[in-house]
């Protein structure tokens, strides 16, 4: 009897504590209320021909981008949780798709095309719904969540040289570029995104993160910034700030980097292209690649290697 | 009357020149020992049979250096320097300060560094690296660094202790300290750090430790002095 008294009474100041714990939850729960006003910078976006302005895009922002990027930009909209990768956090103003180097603000084209084209393999959707001057608005809106727009400038976007024609050897030279900087360790020795490092792969968030399959999808694959291959050439040369994938922009020469997207592009398998066209040609072998200017052994090579990188 | 316009030219000369004197030489010293109480986590020996060139180059294997400790509780790794109080906070060494990988490590596996110093990458390992410092108050980057190719040199420009790793070999943790002083210095095997050359004044000490946290302590140099000071951490069980 005793026993089941102070159960009893246990119970019931603990049904109390859980009462009152409610009721107080209720009242600091902080999404219930107003919250403090979001102060508008008056910043701008100039794309091309287009002015955007920070002020104008307040109400696109808050109905289409503040339930996964927040209300601050600081990636804590309500949806957050349950998206994979997480959204941009514009406090940081850290971004994926750029043509400017790593480590530096993109251009404010960079962030229009990342709106018009929406993040493959992301919750981001394709905004072409909303016009061009929309877009140009929004760009200039999410400035206002990080100081660096003030202090810094858009890096300045790496060259891209005109593209070479498509050819075996330059295939060749390309996958020998993969193997030797060892795109593999992620990708996959296919492309297939099964690398030996793959499975460890972790975001600036600590979020696993996955390298990109290039083997999936027919033509309609696309890449998480851009279809064109000015598009891959950047990834690779820029980098993916935030995740696992680096810049190349120092160890890569441009030529170079040109054979390197076309042997990319015969990793899609079922994709129809020129690069996979010049491969069937080819009976579907890429021959071994053969340096055909391989460097002087001569010691001033060494004083002043072919290139410099920095 | 000419004694009388003399004497201040005179003590104008005494006290510059007593001055330019305690710049070029001070023998404050602040210096001591940094251990640990308790029973750290053990360290956990890494697998690095998926990069077998840098495997050959440990004939035992190396084990993870979250926490390294010496003899007699000594604890390496740990960053002691002056806070506050430190009179050369915009002398920025012209000398750069070089990161290692080697054997798919970070040499040291603690970085400091002055705001702004150049510090410059190498990589001596037949396999491609790359250099990704998870930076959030400076500016994050992160390149790729295949052998035989260039140092990379680099500067940040905010106070930040920024986790290093390489994306490829996730077995590779480092840290950069960027400090906006010049006195600092990395525990090393014995647990030892020196601080040398602190004119007269009141200094606040900083130890930082990448698992275990910050301790401070408040320091007065009042001439040729050298001060004792010691740090104590308390080991993390995990």
């Amino acid at each position: 009897m005793r026993v089941f008294n102070s159960v009893y009474g246990c119970a019931g100041v603990l049904g109390l504590v859980l009462a009152v714990g409610v009721a107080a939850s209720a009242q600091d729960a902080p999404d219930v209320g107003p919250k403090p006003p979001v102060a508008v910078k008056p910043m701008e976006s100039h794309i091309g021909n287009l002015t955007g302005h920070a002020a104008d895009a307040k109400s696109n922002y808050r109905r289409y981008c503040a339930g996964c990027h927040g209300d601050y930009g600081d990636a804590n909209g309500e949806n957050a949780v349950w998206l994979d990768p997480k959204p941009r956090d514009f406090t940081i103003a850290s971004f994926k798709c750029r043509s400017t180097p790593t480590g530096t603000l993109p251009t404010d084209e960079d962030l229009y095309n990342t709106i018009g084209r929406g993040v493959t393999n992301s919750n981001m959707p394709i905004w072409n719904a909303l016009s061009p001057h929309q877009r140009a608005d929004l760009v200039a809106y999410i400035k206002i969540f990080s100081p660096r727009w003030e202090k810094e400038k858009a890096g300045e976007p790496i060259k891209v040289p005109a593209e070479p024609p498509v050819t075996i050897d330059g295939i060749a030279h390309g996958k020998a570029l993969f193997t030797k900087l060892e795109c593999w360790k992620c990708h996959g020795p296919h492309g297939e995104g099964d690398g030996p490092s793959a499975a460890t792969l972790t975001d600036s968030k600590d979020q696993p993160i996955r390298p990109y399959n290039f083997a999936l999808g027919k033509d309609d694959s696309r890449f998480k910034c851009g279809g064109t291959n000015q598009d891959i050439y950047k990834i690779f040369m820029t980098g993916v700030d935030g995740t696992p994938m680096p810049s190349f922009a120092d160890v890569i020469q441009p030529n170079d980097a040109w054979d390197l997207v076309h042997f990319l592009r015969t990793l899609q398998v079922n994709r129809h292209g020129k690069e996979n066209e010049v491969l069937s040609a080819a009976h579907g072998v890429i021959p071994p690649y053969v340096d055909k200017n391989p460097p002087p052994p001569a010691a001033p090579a060494d004083s002043k290697p072919p290139g410099g990188g920095q | 009357m000419r004694t009388k316009q003399m004497m201040p030219a005179f003590l104008t000369l005494l006290v510059c020149s007593s001055m330019m004197c305690s710049s070029l030489a001070f023998a404050g010293t602040v210096s001591g020992k940094v251990t640990y109480t308790g029973t750290p986590a053990r360290q956990k020996p890494i697998d690095m049979s998926k990069e077998p060139s840098c495997a050959k180059q440990h004939a035992t294997p190396v084990t993870t250096e979250t926490v390294v400790t010496g003899p007699a509780n000594a604890l390496e790794n740990v960053v002691v320097f002056v806070s506050s109080g430190a009179p050369d906070d915009g002398q920025v060494p012209a000398q750069a300060v070089t990161y290692e990988q080697k054997g798919c490590q970070y040499i040291p596996h603690v970085l400091a560094m002055h705001v702004n110093q150049e510090f410059k990458i190498l990589n001596d390992d037949q396999t491609s690296h790359n250099i990704h410092p998870l930076a959030k108050v400076n500016n994050e980057w992160n390149l790729s660094q295949p052998p035989g190719s260039q140092p990379i040199s680099k500067k940040y420009d905010k106070e930040e202790f920024i986790p290093v790793k390489c994306n490829i070999h996730p077995w590779m943790h480092g840290y950069f300290a960027v400090l906006k002083t010049s006195h600092y210095d990395v525990s090393k095997g014995g647990g030892d750090f020196k601080l040398p050359n602190l004119p007269p004044g009141k200094y606040t000490i900083t130890a930082w430790h990448e698992d275990y946290g910050t301790q401070t302590a408040d320091v007065t140099i009042t001439g040729n002095e050298s001060k004792d000071v010691n740090f104590t951490f308390k080991a993390k069980a995990y």
